[in-house]
């Protein structure tokens, strides 16, 4: 579990209950409800954990056992850009590995963390179904097809780069 | 060459807006799903689509007749169609594109087959991972909902039948029908043993039937032209098409439907356009991680699923990923390997620790520390994890390892005997060595090394000590005139 503790906040905890009552408050609905809570708050903490199996008076292990075996469900705040490289087949085929490390290399971090700063997370992921553009990678919403290991570097300067000019201003 | 690509899955895909349902209908759109509720006993359908001989496109091409024909005998009160679209063999989007394209035809289909089976509710098992195929279905939904080809009472014939979706959360094991299920239920997703099949005990223990998105695409269009139609397309036991996405090192990558029976290598010279670069074709891999890798000599087999099966892989969803002369196939199979790794579950142990350890020898091979008896152990360990693994991924992660041990042996030998990657893939049997031809001594190269390992006066050639060298490959990226090489 993550490590530093977070307090929610009273309207947060009214936020998630409100999602278990959209769902009737069905235990068969948890993967929804974990679904609509990712997208609020962008991970899935230990605490927030708590207050859903609570409502919907599930043992906490259980939802939690859940959340863990579904790699879509992350414990881990994501970056601000969360970077994301297709290791698919046909990524992988066209050297998707060799990109990967460039990036671990520059940003310093392994798959599944975020960089210190909080700017950038690592993840991978397999075949978002633009093959035909192998190797590709996310960050955000944006795709880059056909990336090689020296593109890596101007990916992450135009990330970052568009962030500093955002806070010029 | 005789053209064998063929659209019927895929028939709309691309040629109407699958946000406007007045497309769909305009070629002859829920024509099938009226004639069926309006003028066919159940019985009557499915036996047109025994008839059709449609197989099951998502993997293992159970004949879905039959498998309607179980669900319809199933007493129960409260019976379930779903639609597997979870999708997870990396490197095929064959759904996807379906789901994105041509939503209308798969909640068409859902219709007829609750029709058949007795079934008033649907669902749909999409990946996350799919915002617009997700978005695109909710349009279909509700327009056909507001047309009334959805709904209370359909064409007036007292059948209702509704659809909702249901979430995947990337798992890939998911796309088991079983796990699907308890997935769908809220649980982990992990396979339970069949018997009881889904259409026996299935979503909240009632009967359900299953089927791929590719499969039923197909059904309307069989509704509407026929059996006998559609039994005229493909082989003896494979009938009608089957969409396959090609990627990899071919020069016309993407979705292709073709008819069953074409051969592989229609598909990767003709269709494919041939391998990328001029370079000389090693291998095609279909079936994703279940599948196996096949070589030259299966090249003017017709795929059809027996034929697959004969040769050591499989149809699976469609995945086709075409190889070159520079792929180790060792490597490929680790790759393969991996994947398994990752999305095993862990219920049952050969799958679990099995492929674990299949992956370790793996590791150990590409490494050079890989000796003969290890490649006696992956094989045995292979046959073991399928005999006696829970479910169909346990049950068929050994094949990529167990195809190229077969197809590509000698290329095993060489990383275990001569500790060589033929293909130069394989770092840690590689080593650097400094051309003399383009080795002009700027020094570049011995500054940029870490540990000191290559030698060398200011212009005159440089050498590498392999004793000393890491293997870094700073000296490469540093060197302008290509003089660094790995071999
Ligand atoms: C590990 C594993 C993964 C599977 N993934 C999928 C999948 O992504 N999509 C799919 O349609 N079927 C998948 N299947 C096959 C399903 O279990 C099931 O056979 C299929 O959905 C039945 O539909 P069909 O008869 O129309 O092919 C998978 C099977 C296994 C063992
Ligand atoms: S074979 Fe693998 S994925 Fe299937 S039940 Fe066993 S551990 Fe789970
Ligand atoms: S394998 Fe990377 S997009 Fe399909």
């Amino acid at each position: 579990m993550s490590s530093v503790k977070i307090e929610l906040r009273k309207d947060q905890v009214e936020k998630i209950h409100a999602f278990c009552d959209q769902c009737g408050n069905e235990p068969g609905e948890l993967i929804n409800i974990l679904h609509r809570t990712q997208e609020e708050f962008g991970y899935l903490p230990a605490e927030i954990q708590e207050v859903i199996a609570d409502k919907l008076a599930l043992p906490v292990a259980k939802v939690y056992g859940v959340v863990t075996f579904y790699s879509f469900f992350t414990m881990i705040p994501k970056g601000e850009f969360p970077i994301s490289i297709c290791t698919g087949t046909a990524c992988y085929v066209r050297g998707a590995e060799k990109v990967l490390s460039e990036f671990k290399k520059l940003l310093d971090i392994q798959v599944g963390e975020t960089s210190a700063d909080g700017k950038f997370s690592l993840s991978c992921l397999r075949c978002v179904g633009a093959c035909g553009l192998a190797p590709v990678v996310l960050v955000g919403d944006k795709t880059y097809g056909r990336i090689a290991p020296d593109d890596v570097k101007e990916i992450l300067e135009e990330a970052g780069g568009a962030r500093t000019r955002g806070q010029g201003d | 060459m005789t053209n064998r690509q063929l659209r019927i899955a895929l028939r709309n895909c691309g040629s109407i807006n699958p946000e406007r349902i007045e497309e769909y209908i305009a070629g002859n759109g829920y024509l099938s799903l009226g004639k069926v509720v309006t003028g066919m006993e159940p019985k009557q359908a499915i036996q047109l689509l025994i008839d059709s001989g449609l197989r099951g496109r998502g993997g293992a091409g159970f004949p879905t007749g039959l498998k309607w024909l179980y669900a319809m005998n199933s007493e129960a009160d409260q019976k379930y169609v779903v639609c597997n679209a979870d999708e997870g063999d990396p490197g095929a989007f064959m759904d996807r594109s379906i789901l994105e394209g041509d939503p209308h035809s798969v909640l068409e289909a859902m219709a007829i087959a609750g029709y058949c089976i007795g079934a008033d509710k649907g669902y749909i098992y999409i990946r996350a991972e799919y915002p617009l195929a997700i978005r695109r279905l909710k349009i279909a939904i509700s327009q056909a909902k507001e047309s009334g080809l959805l709904g209370e009472n359909i064409f007036s014939s007292g059948f209702s039948f509704d659809i909702d979706l249901k979430y995947g959360a990337g798992a890939f094991v998911c796309g088991e029908e079983t796990a699907l299920i308890h997935s769908m239920e809220g649980e982990r997703g992990e396979p339970s043993l069949k018997p009881p099949f889904p259409a026996e005990s299935g979503y909240l223990g009632m009967p359900t039937n299953v089927n791929n998105v590719e499969t039923l695409a197909n059904i309307p269009v069989i509704f509407e032209k026929g059996a006998d139609w559609f039994s005229k397309i493909g082989t003896e036991k494979s009938k009608g098409t089957k969409v396959f996405a090609l990627a990899g090192k071919v020069n016309n990558v993407g979705l292709i439907e073709v008819q069953m029976g074409t051969t592989l290598r229609e598909v990767i010279f003709d269709i494919g356009g041939g391998i990328r670069e001029g370079k000389k074709f090693k291998a095609v891999q279909t079936g994703g991680p279940s599948g196996g890798c096949l070589t030259e000599k299966h090249l003017d087999t017709p795929i059809d699923y027996e034929n697959l099966v004969a040769n050591g892989s499989m149809m699976g969803s469609g995945g086709m990923i075409v190889m070159d002369e520079d792929d180790c196939m060792v490597s490929i199979a680790r790759f393969y390997l991996e994947f398994s790794v990752d999305e095993s579950c862990g219920k049952c142990a050969p799958c679990r620790i099995g492929n674990k350890r299949l992956h370790e020898l793996l590791d150990r091979i590409c490494q050079g520390n890989g000796t003969d008896a290890d490649l006696e152990r992956l094989r045995n360990l292979g046959e073991v994890i399928k005999d006696t693994s829970l479910c169909g991924l346990g049950q068929s992660s050994p094949n990529p390892v167990l195809s190229t041990l077969d197809n590509f042996f000698e290329e095993f030998e060489s990383h275990v005997r001569d500790k060589k990657c033929p293909a130069g893939v394989c770092r840690d049997l590689l080593e650097y060595f400094i051309l003399e031809d383009n080795c002009v001594g700027c020094t570049a190269c011995a500054r940029a090394c870490p540990v000191g390992a290559i030698t060398g006066e200011r212009k005159e050639l440089h050498v590498v000590n392999t004793a000393i060298c890491i293997k870094c490959g700073a000296c490469m990226e540093k060197c302008k005139f290509d003089a660094v090489v790995l071999i």
